[in-house]
């Protein structure tokens, strides 16, 4: 059920969403719409007000004002043990007293099952979380990884229509982030259930989501694709967030209705299409074109290109065995800009100091107001 | 090193060797409490068996130390809770206020109340020994309850909420049994502070005396030392065993949330 703009039946909506504990306004006009089977991400830094976004849906806070459905239903007086969500918590809260058959099986308690159904569907959610066979193991024993497991199967076991997770994969070491963030991906294609992730890691929600919110200060500062994110964030904060983007100063000019003319110090001139204003632009603003490190290249001597090329010095770098960061100060400009360059073969890596030809395009250009 | 050695040793013996004297007196067959000890005897725990009036204290001493257990024991589960999830103006002075009795003169105390009752019109009896008890034990089971509360992850009751408990299910189903060897410690330490508490006991007491204001009006007939100490001994026993009882379950209860062994109470 896909409609025009590619977008799935929303399964939540939220409408203008406050919430305000005392005179502290957490959320301030939330709108947006979560579509069935979406992976969709919350991602902000701490305090943005996306893990109080998430409670609001789960129903452990109250909204102040603003409407919230899921599953066309409005959730206003609805308690979060009737609400249709499920949540794997941030400490995964797995009740120490239990085992883990019966932390899985434990929302199935109201569920008027008998018992051989009940520990068939415990068994069948323990395998699909790839714990088969650790049933009868007391939950305290687990590492943090099977927790987590022993957490999504507990969630998932209910068949909600929205899974809520709370920065699951912050207590994870790196590698296992990792894997987790693999097997969640798969998992939520597996069972098709929409997943809602808050996350402060701007790599885990490009990662796994379908579309992402990002939040400041209780606000939506911008909902896309991960990709449009990405290349074309609608501010500098959202792209200083998302990666590592360079800002220079520039000036510009609406010339027509498909382009417009940049003025980029140590960059030139350079005529760039409306999309690349995504944040929307009015003649006579102060503005800056930011642009993303591995969109640039520096030449090694004697490489031509077809790009535009700029000139700068080499202040520093960083050499990571695959990627090489540079710190390239063009002409002209203050402020190093970042350039990452692949360590191909036969490519030298320039040293400290070295002069460096630095190869752009126009299209990746993102002017911002 | 060596005198610390040395002083380590005098202040255990002089802690505990009147402790000491008791089971030795108690088994000595003499009505003097004197060295050198004679023959070996059980007649003092025999006589016990033949006084009413001390099974009397004792079975009011016992009524006592369960009702103020228990009462001491709701009230520091409400407070233990309130303190530890609950943000409420006044909340650290409360609770300051709440464990005060632990460190008040208990002859203040018990003279206070004693005033107020009186003043109020009660008459004294078991029950108002029952009340003075509950406010010096009710500090004690704070301190285990909340140590309990504590240690407890605040999304797991959320975690039931979410999985369709209601409130109290989720309390009943995931709390409680979390605390429990928290609520038993809490039990047995309230229970044995009552039953060895004398002053709050002596000044309330009606015409029913405890054990301990038992044992105090019996000590004016030297006759009868040797059979206080014997049931000193037993008492010394029970207690011992109490409250190895109540730290086995704080301990079990610590190990089971996961948390290491830091800030035991005793």
């Amino acid at each position: 059920m896909k409609d025009t703009l590619g977008l799935t039946k929303p399964i939540i909506t939220l409408e203008n969403v406050e919430k305000y504990y005392g005179d502290y306004h957490a959320l301030r006009g939330i709108s947006a719409e979560i579509g069935q089977g979406e992976f969709f991400s919350l991602l902000g830094p701490s305090g943005c007000g996306k893990t109080t976004l998430l409670r609001t849906i789960a129903g452990f806070e109250a909204l102040s004002s603003g409407r919230l459905t899921i599953d066309g239903r409005d959730m206003r007086g609805v308690p979060a043990n009737r609400r249709p969500t499920n949540m794997v918590f941030q400490s995964y809260a797995i009740f120490p007293h239990l085992s883990v058959a019966e932390n899985v099986g434990f929302g199935l308690r109201r569920s008027g099952l008998g018992k051989e159904e009940k520990a068939r569907k415990v068994g069948e959610a323990l395998e699909m979380v790839g714990l088969g066979g650790y049933g009868g193991r007391a939950a305290h024993a687990l590492s943090g990884g099977q927790r987590q497991r022993v957490a999504l199967a507990r969630a998932l076991i209910l068949k909600p229509k929205v899974l809520l997770l709370d920065e699951p994969l912050s207590a994870l070491d790196k590698k296992l982030r990792e894997q987790m963030q693999m097997e969640l991906r798969r998992l939520q294609r597996q069972v098709g259930i929409t997943f809602l992730l808050v996350t402060h890691d701007q790599e885990e929600a490009l990662i796994m989501s379908d579309r992402i919110a990002v939040m400041f200060d209780g606000q939506i500062a911008q909902l896309d694709s991960p990709q449009v994110l990405y290349r074309r964030p609608v501010s500098r904060r959202v792209g200083e967030f998302i990666g590592v983007m360079n800002f220079l100063p520039a000036s510009a000019r609406v010339a027509d209705a498909d382009r417009i003319e940049v003025e980029a110090a140590g960059l030139g001139h350079a005529v760039i299409g409306p999309e690349q204003v995504p944040g929307g632009f009015h003649a006579g603003q102060a503005a800056s074109v930011g642009i993303r490190p591995e969109t640039m290249s520096i030449l090694f001597p004697g490489e031509t290109t077809g790009q535009r090329v700029a000139t700068g010095i080499v202040e520093d770098l960083a050499y990571y065995g695959d990627m090489t960061y540079y710190d390239v100060r063009l002409d002209g400009v203050e402020k190093p800009m970042t350039i990452s360059m692949k360590n191909l073969v036969g490519r030298p890596v320039l040293e400290r100091g070295a002069e460096a030809r630095v190869a752009w395009d126009e299209r990746s250009l993102v002017l911002f107001a | 090193m060596r005198s610390l050695r040395v002083y380590a040793i005098l202040y255990l013996a002089f802690l505990y060797a009147p402790i000491a004297l008791l089971p030795l007196f108690a088994f000595n067959d003499g009505t003097v409490i004197a060295f050198p000890l004679k023959g070996f005897t059980l007649e003092w725990f025999h006589e016990l068996l033949t006084i009413p009036a001390l099974h009397a204290s004792v079975m009011n001493s016992l009524m006592i130390a369960v009702s103020a257990a228990i009462v001491a024991t709701l009230l520091g589960i409400c407070a233990a809770r309130a303190g530890t999830r609950y943000a409420f103006p006044g909340k650290k002075g409360i609770l300051g206020l709440v464990m005060l009795p632990l460190v008040l003169p208990e002859i203040i105390v018990a003279v206070a109340l004693l005033v107020v009752l009186l003043q109020l019109g009660f008459s004294l009896g078991a029950w108002t020994v029952v009340l003075g008890h509950v406010l010096i034990c009710t500090p004690f089971s704070i301190a285990i309850l909340n140590s309990a509360f504590q240690s407890l992850d605040r999304s797991l009751e959320e975690a039931a909420i979410d999985l369709g408990e209601t409130r109290w299910s989720s309390f009943r189903l995931v709390t409680l049994p979390l605390v429990m060897p928290g609520i038993i410690s809490s039990l047995l330490i309230a229970f044995t502070i009552s039953l060895d508490e004398f002053i709050i006991a002596f000044f309330l007491t009606g015409t029913e005396p405890t054990l301990p204001v038992y044992l105090w009006s019996q000590l004016r007939f030297p006759q009868k030392l040797p059979v206080i100490m014997a049931l000193g001994t037993l008492l010394v026993l029970a207690s011992i065993l109490l409250l190895t009882v109540a730290e086995y379950f704080r301990r079990r209860g610590a190990a089971r949330t996961g948390q290491s062994e830091t800030g035991a109470f005793l």
